[in-house]
Parts: structure tokens; sequence; C-alpha cells
């Protein structure tokens, strides 16, 4: 104890300190190919522009060598496992602040795992591809840690899957349904592009300026709101996402250093996937603000920290590269009084078409919205929400019954606002080869107009559903009582009238309040839980 | 000026990294949410592990900080005796 408390500050050890462990353990690892010339052993390395001359100036400031990230990735693994099995041998849901809760679990499962197996994919892709070795390294374990991702990820939420509706065919609703084709557009535009844009998109834009958005806050919620299965997944997954922030950080930092003529390059992709992200972001910000039963900070405060002032400091930090913030910044600052309300609208009223519940705030969830947002919910979103409600408690909810809009490039409906105009919608055209396409804002647009071909491609759901590509084989549409919107909720496999019904009266509430109910009695519950 | 910062799950070995963290930081903020903790510094902050195994009272590891981890923002600079965080100006 005593020569631990004494040692001096910084002392020196005899074996190998870490920078040589990790020089010993990614160095000198991979040689040059004699059979075949390197261009055709890595054939993606060149063709997007950028220039590296010399791979050993990459160096993973975590220095994390394998042994090293095996022992405390087991580490992490056995804690998890603990926690995951204590909630569910505890009927941990039971603890549960209220069942409404799970909604934003349902959204994440269909929303976001899947896009941890596609970062699996990704980075063991990008690994194979990028001719150093460091990187090579850090690509692999990243690659291991996505994997995780969507294993822990799935495993934790199946526990919900045996007692809640909404959580049964979140793999097969991931490539359908008209709102996930926002997050899995994403991730399919990032794994298409060169090695070196996908290390910009998703190891810089997507980890470092944006998953403390997701992973923090929102986790931190889940822990507020009873659910120690989320938490325990979701803050294993970003202590992985520390690593991949310096990983993407480090990724940048390389390319600009290597060669001037790289810049543009990375700006153009900043820009870029800034806007991509946090576009799909809009789902994090209603799960923040509408979702969480116990709200842990407003979206508009989250952006603040984690994105004005963490980001902000990040890119004060890069102008010595002469990178400036992403176009997209202030409009994305501006938005954050708009954002969660708007998007939270949209899917109140596209209920018939989602697979989880929404519903209309409480008054009392309303006074902290007005709390939290004093500049914009009184004028803009009170009065629409109390309307609604009171039609809802009258028997009259309302339902859209017609099919929005999308956006070319984000996929989101268009429900968007101009800038500095929350009154008016934002509506952003482009023409190519003698087609007009439609975006929902100018970052979307700038996209566009920039790799047109890619984006025309765009597998769009509504588009789909009109062209008649979104109904089962057994859908007869020359049928007289032929439904088009209902055929479309089979074929997303979404259990009618269940999945897809408003939160006030819906099977999860029914049984949550009756389970409840059992947990202090030993009477019966006046019968078994509705479809129990 | 710009904010380093750091976050670790609630528990007993980050109480004790966070204790290392102020004593050896004394510009340091921290602040507590549900099942997190968030320790913000101006411009740059080092972990030193013998702090640490002072406040633990055992050998420590600094890359065990990774179990406990949940964020951080700033460039890192690890060494088996001290971590830094830090923004270059």
């Amino acid at each position: 104890m005593t020569d631990i408390a004494n040692a001096p500050k910084a002392a020196t050890t005899k074996k190998p300190g870490l920078k040589e462990r990790y020089a010993l353990m990614t160095r000198g690892l991979d040689w040059e190919t004699t059979y075949q010339p390197m261009e055709e052993v890595f054939p993606y390395a060149t063709y997007e522009g950028i220039k590296i001359h010399d791979w050993d100036k990459w160096e993973d400031p975590f220095r994390l060598t394998m042994d090293a990230y095996w022992k405390y990735q087991a580490e992490k693994e056995r804690k998890l496992y603990a926690i995951m099995d204590a909630f569910a041998q505890n009927n941990g849901h039971l603890g549960l602040t209220d069942a409404r809760y799970l909604n934003s679990l349902k959204l994440f499962l269909t929303g976001v795992s899947p896009l941890e197996y596609m970062a699996h994919r990704g980075f063991a892709h990008v690994g194979r591809q990028l001719p150093g070795v460091g990187a090579r390294v850090a690509c692999q374990m990243q690659s291991l840690d996505e994997l995780r991702h969507a294993q822990t990820q799935i495993h934790s939420m199946s526990n919900y899957n045996k007692l809640y509706d909404g959580f049964h065919s979140w793999r097969h609703m991931h490539d359908r349904v008209w709102y996930l084709s926002v997050p899995k557009s994403f991730f399919d535009d990032a794994i298409t592009a060169g090695p070196f844009e996908y290390m910009i998109a998703i190891g810089f834009s997507f980890e470092y300026v944006l998953t403390n958005l997701l992973f923090v806050p929102f986790i931190s919620g889940a822990a507020y709101n009873g659910d120690m299965g989320a938490m325990a997944f979701g803050f294993s997954a970003q202590s992985d996402e520390s690593r991949h922030m310096t990983l993407g950080l480090e990724a940048i930092k390389f390319m600009l250093e290597q060669d001037p003529d790289n810049l543009p390059i990375v700006q153009h992709w900043i820009d870029k996937w800034f806007w991509r992200g946090y576009r799909v972001l809009t789902l994090v910000a209603m799960m923040l603000d509408y979702m969480l039963p116990k709200k842990v900070m407003s979206w508009k405060e989250a952006w603040e920290i984690y994105a004005e002032e963490n980001g902000g400091a990040l890119f004060q930090d890069l102008a010595r590269y002469g990178i400036r913030p992403p176009l997209g910044w202030q409009q994305a600052c501006d938005d954050k009084e708009h954002l969660s309300a708007q998007a939270w609208s949209t899917f109140y009223q596209y209920q018939g078409a989602a697979p989880f519940h929404t519903w209309m705030p409480s008054a009392e969830e309303m006074d902290w919205q007005s709390e939290k947002y004093p500049d914009s919910f009184d004028e803009y979103y009170r009065p629409r929400f109390e309307h609604w409600a009171e039609q809802e408690a009258a028997g009259n909810r309302f339902y859209n019954g017609t099919l929005p809009m999308l956006c070319q490039v984000c996929q989101i409906p268009m429900l968007f606002t101009e800038p500095g105009d929350p009154t008016r919608i934002c509506y952003r055209e482009s023409e190519h080869k003698g087609e007009t396409y439609h975006t929902c804002s100018d970052g979307c647009k700038n996209i566009f107009d920039y790799e047109p071909e890619k984006y025309v491609q765009a597998w769009l759901p509504v588009q789909q559903i009109y062209q008649g590509n979104c109904f089962g084989p057994d859908a007869d549409p020359t049928a007289a009582d032929f439904n088009p919107l209902l055929e479309v909720i089979k074929w997303y496999r979404m259990n009618v009238g269940v999945d897809n019904s408003p939160y006030e009266g819906s099977r999860d509430q029914q049984n949550f309040q009756a389970w409840k109910q059992q947990t202090t009695s030993n009477a019966p519950a006046g019968g078994s839980p509705a479809g129990a | 000026m710009s904010t380093v910062f750091i976050a670790f799950q609630t528990n007993e070995t980050s109480r004790g990294i966070v204790e290392a963290i102020t004593d050896d930081n004394p510009t340091a903020v921290v602040n507590e949410q549900p099942a997190m903790v968030k320790v913000d510094v101006p411009d740059s902050m080092t972990i030193y592990r013998s702090t640490i195994e002072e406040k633990l009272g055992r050998r420590f590891d600094l890359q065990e900080m990774q179990v406990h981890l949940i964020t951080l923002s700033g460039h890192v600079d690890e060494s088996d005796d001290e971590f830094t965080l830090s923004w270059k100006q």
C-alpha cells in the first residue's frame, strides 16, 4: 500500500511500455505481395482520390492490442449477461415506469440494432481493404465490437418479445417498413462508398459527432425508467464507442496529415455525413422527448451538450487542418427547437402503419415540453397536440390515410420546416435526366446533386407501395374489397390491430397494468391477461 | 476554451476513478446523471494510474477503465501511467 501511495507519478516500468507493446503487436504484421501486384490486392485503396504516403504514421491512440482486447471484452460480456439474466429472472420488466417506454425499444430494435450488424460487416470489409496494418487491426476490433452490439441488443430485447407486442419481426421489418428505410438507407449508403469515405461516414461523423446523442442520454433514460437490460447493453456498447470515436478522429487526422489534396475530399464527406447522420437522429430526438415516460434531458439539452459544445470543440480543433464545421451545422442547431415535436406528430398520424404504440403527451408532459421548449412548444405544437388529444378522447382519433412524399436522400417524409419558419414545410427539387427528384432540405439536396446517379436508385417505400411492390403473394388487387394499405401492413408482418394500435387501450397497456397488480397481491388479477 | 469530458457507469470502481480525476484536475466539474457520471475539464485532463491505485487500494491497469467507460471527448494519449484527453489549440 505504502509503496503505491508514495510512487512518483508517471513512474516508468521495466517491461515494455504500452507504446512499445502496441508497436510490437501492430507493426510488421503485413508484407509486400509477390504473386500479385499490391494494387490488385487492395483494389479500393486509391479510386476515391485519397493520397496516403506512409501508413506507419497511423497510430491508434488507445494502443489496445488484441490480447488486451479479448481480456476486457470478455469482462464486459460477463458483466452484461449477469445483469440481463438477473433482470429477466426477477421480472425486471415490472419495474418499468410505464409500458409506454417499451415503444422506444421497439424502435431501437427495428431501427438501430440491424445497423450494428451492418457496421460489423462494414468494418470487416474496410479492414480488409485499407492497406495499413494499424488501421486494419483497429477495424478488426471495431468489426467484432459491432457484432457484439447487435447480438447483445437482440438478446436483451428478446426478453420483452416473450411478453409484449411489436418485438417479433424486427429483421423482416427493417428491410421493408417505411420509416425504417431511413436508418437502413443511411448504412447502405455508407457501406457502398469507398473505404476512406466509410471511415469518415461511420468512424468520424456517426461515431464521433453523433452516437453520444443516442447512447448516452437515451440509455441513461433507460436506466431512469427501470430498464436494466437496455442500460447494460447500451453502456457496454458505448464503452466500445469510446474506442470507435477515437479511431474516427485518428482516421480524419491521418488523412488530413498525409496530403493537402485530401482536405477538400474529406470536407465534402464531413458535410455529407454530418447531415445524413443528423437526419437519422430525428428518431432519437423523438425517443428522448416523447417516448421516455421519465425524462432525463430534452433533445435540445442533449444537442447543446453533445453536439454544440463537444462537436464545437472538435471542429475548432480541426480548424488547424483547414476543416470548417459541416454545412448544415447552423440549421441543425436552430432546428433543435422543433425536431422532436415534428417527428412525433408524424408518427402519431401514421400510427396505423407503425408497429409501435403512440400517444399524445399528458397535461403534465406538455408542461414539461413548455418548460424545455419555451420558444416553440406553446406557440407551434401545444395547440395541435391538445386538439388531437381531445379528438382521441372523444373517440375520433386522427389517422392520416394518405401516404407522404419522401425525401430522395434521407427517405424521411417531408415533415421538416423551412429554416426560420416553422409554419411552412420545406421542399427542394432537383432535375436529373429529365426527372424531378424531391428532397427535404438544402442538406439533402446538396447530397443528391453531388451524386445523383447514386440516389436515383433509392428504394423509396412510398413509391414502391404505389408501384404495387409491397403486397404479399396472396394479395389480390383486382378484388372488389381490396384494401391496399392493409395489405402493405400485412406484408410488413405487423399483427394488425395489435402492434399498430394507439397505446391507450392496447394489449401492452392492459397486460402491464394487470401484471403490476399481481406483484403486490396473491389474488388472481381478474382472469388471465389479455392475449395470454 | 473547449471542454474535454469522460463518462463512466456508476459503480465502486468508477467512484475511485472520478475521485482521482478531481484530485488531479482541480478544475474538474462532476455531473451525476441516472446510472452514469460525467466529468468535464476545460482544455485537458490527465488521469494518473497511481492516484487511482491510492483511491482503490489495489493495483490498477489504466486499460481497465474500458470496462467502466461510457464515452469521452478530446484527443487521447495513453501510456501505462497516464491517460490524457486534450484539445490542441
